[in-house]
């Protein structure tokens, strides 16, 4: 336990160092957080307010404005749905729809077995693909619902770290 | 090519010595594989591409020069695309297979290989180069001239086409005031949906008292449809760090800011590459060139918040905070950022600096129209042939950006409307086609330039669907803070949804037009001020949409489900049975050889049929 919190506590001043402590600079170090947790653990962000001297709040402002920060874990998968204007006309609305349904997840939630997160987001920029799916990292282009649902439903369960690893 | 970064520039002549033997070796004979690696090209596997061409290299005696990864070209439609000098060969969706080949015959071989060249649809002729590409013929490329040529992550190829020579123009031969003088005569306007002068921006700003100045690019580039900013950024992002330093000297600013959207890693990436790049070689931090100015930069990623495109939104953000507007009777030029003086202009608009210092303003100024100078990006998409980005001389009219550039309406749907500006803009229908296209004439639409969306949309979108989608974005994107946006919003939303589903009411029409003219004058934000305006444009040119829905629950163009049924046609049918086994409601009847029929009483209007038909005889009517 103590080892733990020593290294939260080196993690915490760590990300404050990055930005000189500038309090200005407290959305790139909640990205930061993130980015390093994977979502933004209670006592984590407790600890980052206390040391810029901050109120809880503010940061729990920031948390839940931006569309981007996460307060729980994030499933296994990233799967991102583009709903930008382009993709909505070519069906993307019912795409989002056949997801939710199916693996019963709001969007920006996780899915009850964690497998993965989804987030719908409005354009990721890449129009000429629509509709696009972007899952963990990979875009794939002209998404039907058939196709989505099978790109999801073949998604592996198991932890892929071994084999990341074995690949770098 | 030679390793330029790190060499220290103590001054302009120094930063030219390093281009003339850059520039030596960049011979037009020379070998090169030029990859888009754009978005669009890179989701399309242009990476690997990349990987094969190396590897190709690697493994031949024939000398070639480069193989580079190239920012966006625009033509996404027709990605990933190669491009091969000596001869400019323009190559459109190559796959993994198509390398070898492309070596062999191309590379080493010089010759061309017919198949993967670009055929016009209508005439069947092959374009060797893209110049002979009609989507590229019609444009004028000034912010875009570099993508596509150069190595977004190589300062040494920016420097060699011609980069940070306006830098060093400005700084040793013109004094803040001129630099002033030179933009105020291009008449360049802000591209990022305002259209406000540029100069008299930087001119207040450098006026105002306080100290430090900042100035910001907004890369926050959030209108769904929108892809301009994001392509630049990743493509040349020097020429938005070079156009950032000119405008800083002008206005007296030490510190730049570049927030860049969420959604747009690579530019991130890219960005943050080439900032260390010019710092590295002095073009950025204390002293630049000598010259005894000082100015850096750094770069925020945004959390996901589309009203963060708003100036002082931005700021908040910035400042670590939610970000949410506050009124303006207090300009940003004067109190902005950490209330201090700050210059915001998007990337665009910044890119689009070095070009007038270079050539002059009166240059810049002889391109467009009488208000809108110079050229403007566009993303063309939807349901067009041609999707991609564009960049076009202000003035020339919606019709040939959508006919000649992006080839028409795609599958031979029928234009419907062109909707521009993103969601504060507005749908224009066939009869305006012919309107130029300037900052003021798409206002008179009842649309706006906005940042450059152009979403062509056939006879398959509703146009009141549409307006809900709008509007849907809009609600979830409002920020909260004040009354109008966020209960107009939701309460328009509402009578939209009703009309949707069939169950409108007289007097529906009149309420959105009511609440839409609160909005306008009573929303504390540019953005809450035009959220009515897909609404409004809407209603103006497609009124008859939204009295069939109310009056008949009626969807004329057979989008809002419920509003149209579905129909087995007899003689397309081929009874192959999938339709009778996917359907949920058991709807559909048949057997062998004898068309099937659906059960409306039993219907549950869920679509699937006519998803699965692989004849398309399942109708909507």
């Amino acid at each position: 336990m103590t080892e733990k919190t020593t290294t939260r506590d080196e993690l915490i001043e760590d990300i404050i160092d990055r930005y000189d402590g500038e309090t200005g600079m407290l959305i790139p170090m909640m990205q930061d957080l993130q980015t390093e947790c994977g979502y933004l653990p209670a006592d984590e962000l407790r600890r980052l307010a206390e040391r810029l001297d901050l109120p809880v709040s503010r940061l729990y402002a920031v948390a839940t404005f931006y569309s981007s920060f996460r307060l729980a874990p994030k499933g296994l998968h990233e799967v991102t749905l583009c709903i930008g204007t382009v993709c909505y006309l070519k069906g993307a609305g019912r795409i989002s729809e056949a997801i939710c349904s199916e693996f019963q997840v709001e969007p920006g939630g996780t899915t009850p077995d964690g497998l993965f997160s989804y987030l719908p987001v409005n354009c990721v920029g890449a129009c000429a693909l629509a509709p696009v799916m972007i899952v963990d990292g990979e875009y794939h282009d002209g998404v039907s619902v058939d196709a989505a649902m099978e790109i999801l439903r073949t998604l592996p369960a198991e932890e892929i770290d071994s084999e990341q690893e074995a690949q770098t | 090519m030679i390793q330029a970064s790190g060499q220290q520039l103590g001054s302009a002549s120094d930063l030219e010595a390093i281009r003339d033997r850059l520039g030596k070796q960049r011979s037009d004979d020379a070998k090169c594989v030029r990859i888009c690696i754009g978005t669009g090209c890179a989701a399309k596997g242009s990476r690997k591409l990349y990987e094969l061409f190396t590897k190709a290299v690697e493994e031949t005696d024939t000398k070639v020069e480069a193989v580079t990864c190239v920012g966006c070209h625009g033509f996404c439609e027709r990605g990933p695309i190669v491009v091969i000098q000596p001869g400019n060969v323009f190559y459109q969706r190559v796959e993994e297979p198509d390398v070898v080949e492309i070596f062999r015959e191309t590379v080493i071989g010089g010759r061309v290989v017919e198949r993967l060249l670009y055929e016009d649809p209508d005439t069947g002729d092959k374009a060797a180069t893209c110049d002979e590409i009609p989507f590229y013929r019609v444009q004028e490329r000034i912010v875009l001239a570099h993508n596509g040529e150069i190595d977004p992550t190589s300062i040494e190829e920016y420097i060699a086409v011609g980069g940070y020579a306006a830098l060093a123009k400005a700084l040793t031969t013109m004094a803040p005031e001129e630099v002033l003088e030179e933009v105020d005569r291009s008449g360049l306007r802000g591209r990022g949906g305002g259209g406000f002068s540029t100069a008299r921006k930087w001119r207040s700003c450098r006026k105002a008292p306080g100290d430090p100045k900042y100035v910001i690019c907004n890369g926050d580039e959030g209108d769904p449809g929108a892809f301009m900013d994001r392509s630049i950024m990743e493509g040349n992002p020097h020429s938005v760090i070079e156009g950032m330093i000119i405008g800083a000297y002008a206005i007296g600013s030490s510190r730049g800011y570049i927030y860049v959207r969420n959604e747009y890693p690579l530019a991130v990436v890219h960005l943050k590459g080439a900032i260390d790049d010019a710092r590295a070689m002095g073009l950025l931090g204390e002293n630049i060139l000598g010259t005894g100015f000082s100015f850096d930069i750094r770069i925020n990623r945004g959390g996901g918040a589309f009203v963060c495109g708003e100036s002082t939104a931005l700021m908040a953000s910035l400042e670590g905070r939610p970000g949410e507007p506050r009124a303006k009777y207090v300009h940003t030029v004067e109190s902005g950022l950490h209330a201090r003086p700050t210059n915001l202009n998007n990337a665009e608009t910044w890119a689009n600096v070095p070009a007038i210092i270079n050539r002059g303003g009166d240059w810049f100024a002889s391109i467009g129209t009488e208000g809108s100078k110079g050229t403007k990006v566009f993303s063309l998409v939807g349901q067009v042939v041609n999707t991609g980005l564009v960049e076009v001389p202000m003035g020339i009219t919606l019709r040939r950006i959508i006919e000649e550039i992006g080839g028409g309406v795609k599958e031979g749907g029928t234009f419907k409307a062109v909707q521009t500006g993103g969601p504060s803009g507005g749908c224009i229908p066939a009869e305006h086609l012919d309107t130029r296209v300037d900052f003021d004439e798409l206002t008179k639409l009842g649309s706006m330039m906005g940042s450059g969306g152009m979403i062509v949309m056939d006879q398959n979108s509703c146009m009141v669907n549409v307006a809900r989608y709008f509007l849907n974005f809009l609600r979830e994107e409002s920020c909260g803070k004040c009354t109008p946006c966020r209960e107009g919003l939701a309460q328009m939303l509402h009578i939209l949804d009703r009309i949707t589903h069939g169950k409108g009411q007289q007097g529906d029409v009149e309420k959105l037009e009511q609440l839409a003219e609160l909005l306008e004058v009573t929303a504390l934000c540019a953005l809450g001020k035009t959220a009515a305006n897909p609404v409004l444009s809407t209603i103006r040119y497609f009124r008859d949409e939204y009295d069939a829905h109310i009056n008949d629950a009626r969807c004329p163009a057979k989008e809002c489900r419920g509003l149209f049924r579905y129909k087995i046609d007899e003689d397309e049918c081929k009874a192959c049975g999938i339709c009778l086994k996917e359907c949920p409601a058991d709807a559909i009847t048949g057997e062998k050889k004898v068309p099937h029929v659906i059960d409306q009483e039993k219907c549950t209007l869920c679509g699937m049929c006519w998803d699965k038909c692989p004849f398309a005889a399942v109708l909507k009517v």
